[in-house]
């Protein structure tokens, strides 16, 4: 039980995907200037990369050595495909403001990678939890970037206002930067300067 | 077989390939009724975001009702009643050999090549009077073609009230921008035609003086998108030309002073 609580948990403070490997930071940066896109994106991670990781390794025995990486485009791709297709009839307005960061995913390294380095090697069962973990681990960044954006740019939670602005009446000046993308850059930065400083072996050597 | 023999690779490529086409198309044929249906919903909201009404309680469609949908002939600017306006759609009638018509190389600024012969305007009613009249307008930008509302004033057909691009490809954050509610902001209050009646409206490099003579013709343009700025200067250049709506636009503004 104990592996797979490590596969499952492992992944969102221990090896993050995004503050440990530094990895899929195009997105992170892209789609978290409101919480609705970033829930949306987070949940849309978790499933590609779930079912990515499922489907890799189920077939992990058959798939030819040299044709793998291949093989792992298209089974991304297709999910990424129809993940779209399903925000669009069903979540039109966000799959709208999201529009290409959907279509981004495919090229989302965290998938890619957990498809190569885990789901060739292991179970299905495995794979499935070290999807989740992996989606849950991106998923935390994003939405601790995503409150701090959204609540410090434009005063709001999920477009609920929680600081009055400035402009229409309230005290709250709003900071335009949470709404470029380097803000972004900041708020890992500082995310990743916290984890590490809890936990201490994370920090790289110097060289 | 070995895992890596030439057969194999071949056979599991293709029964790969065969089981996610599948998957895709399959996904994307049973969910097009339902994405159909928000477009079209889509489509509705935006116009009525051009007629300054998306505010208003009420669902779309009950405060479409407030939006008349005719269709007009562009060459001789009457109304048309044999075209159905719930169904047509004169952008793919633009490609239709009999229902679109070749757009003159040297008058096709938009650089759409054809456009319908007949094309939808929306009449926005109020208490009872038709109170401005959205046109739809689209052209090239850099990468993608930019479909759009400008809706003028009924009083004197030349007041821009509203400008907005319903769907483009253009980057986000750099051609994007048309979406930006500040910019699309300028645009309320522009004249679209000078007094001799010629099309003057124009997208401009840097802030517009608005003291300065002709200010209100020109429209700041946005940083970094010189390309899509100019495309959305061309296509209103076009569109509301001879080419466009002009005839139209004309016969209405005669039938305004012929009952006055």
């Amino acid at each position: 039980m104990g592996k797979a609580r490590d596969t499952l948990l492992g992944p969102i403070f221990d090896e993050n995907p995004i503050a440990l490997q530094i990895l899929g930071i195009c997105s992170a940066l892209a789609v978290t200037t409101k919480l609705d896109t970033a829930v949306t994106m987070c949940l849309a991670v978790i499933f590609v990369c779930t079912m990515s990781n499922g489907a890799v390794s189920l077939i992990r025995k058959f798939i030819p050595t040299n044709i793998r990486i291949i093989v792992q485009m298209t089974i991304i791709a297709s999910l990424v495909i129809i993940v779209d297709q399903f925000l669009r009839a069903y979540a039109f307005g966000i799959s709208k403001q999201l529009s290409v960061f959907v279509g981004l995913i495919i090229t989302n390294c965290i998938i890619m990678g957990r498809a190569e380095a885990f789901a060739m090697k292991e179970g299905v069962g495995m794979s499935l939890l070290d999807g989740i973990g992996n989606g849950l681990g991106y998923s935390l960044i994003l939405l601790v970037v995503g409150v701090l954006r959204e609540l410090f740019g434009s005063g709001k939670l999920f477009g609920v206002e929680i600081l009055p602005l400035a402009n229409v009446g309230g005290w709250y000046v709003p900071n335009g930067l949470m709404l470029l993308p380097p803000s972004a850059f900041f708020i890992i930065g500082g995310f990743i300067w916290v984890l590490r400083s809890f936990k201490t072996e994370q920090i790289e050597e110097e060289d | 077989m070995a895992k890596n023999s030439v057969g194999q690779t071949f056979g599991v490529a293709l029964l790969l390939c065969v089981v996610c086409s599948v998957l895709v198309s399959g996904a994307a044929v049973t969910l097009r009724p339902t994405q159909e249906a928000n477009k079209l919903l889509d489509k509705k909201q935006n116009i009525l975001m051009a007629a300054g009404l998306a505010g208003e309680t009420g669902t779309v469609d009950e405060l479409f009702e407030n939006i008349q949908t005719r269709i007009v002939d562009l060459e001789t600017g009457e109304y048309v009643d044999d075209l159905d306006a719930e169904t047509y759609d004169f952008i793919d009638a633009a490609t239709d050999p009999t229902l679109g018509v070749a757009i003159a190389e040297d008058q096709d600024r938009a650089g759409i090549k054809r456009r319908a012969r007949s094309v939808p305007v929306y009449l926005v009613q109020k208490k009872g009077q038709v109170d401005k009249v959205i046109l739809p307008i689209y052209g090239k930008g850099l990468w993608s073609t930019l479909y759009g509302f400008v809706a003028l004033d009924r009083d004197d057909l030349s007041t821009i009230r509203s400008l907005l691009f319903y769907e483009h490809g253009e980057t986000p954050g750099l051609g994007g921008e048309v979406d930006n509610p500040s910019w699309k902001g300028l645009w309320n209050g522009k004249q679209a035609y000078g007094s001799d009646g010629s099309v003057r409206i124009q997208v401009v490099r840097g802030a517009v003086d608005a003291s300065a003579p002709g200010s209100e013709h020109r429209v700041d343009g946005l940083s970094g998108a010189t390309i899509t700025a100019r495309g959305v200067h061309n296509m209103l250049q076009y569109w509301l030309s001879e080419g466009g709506y002009k005839n139209y636009l004309d016969r209405l503004r005669a039938q305004t002073q012929g009952e006055a």
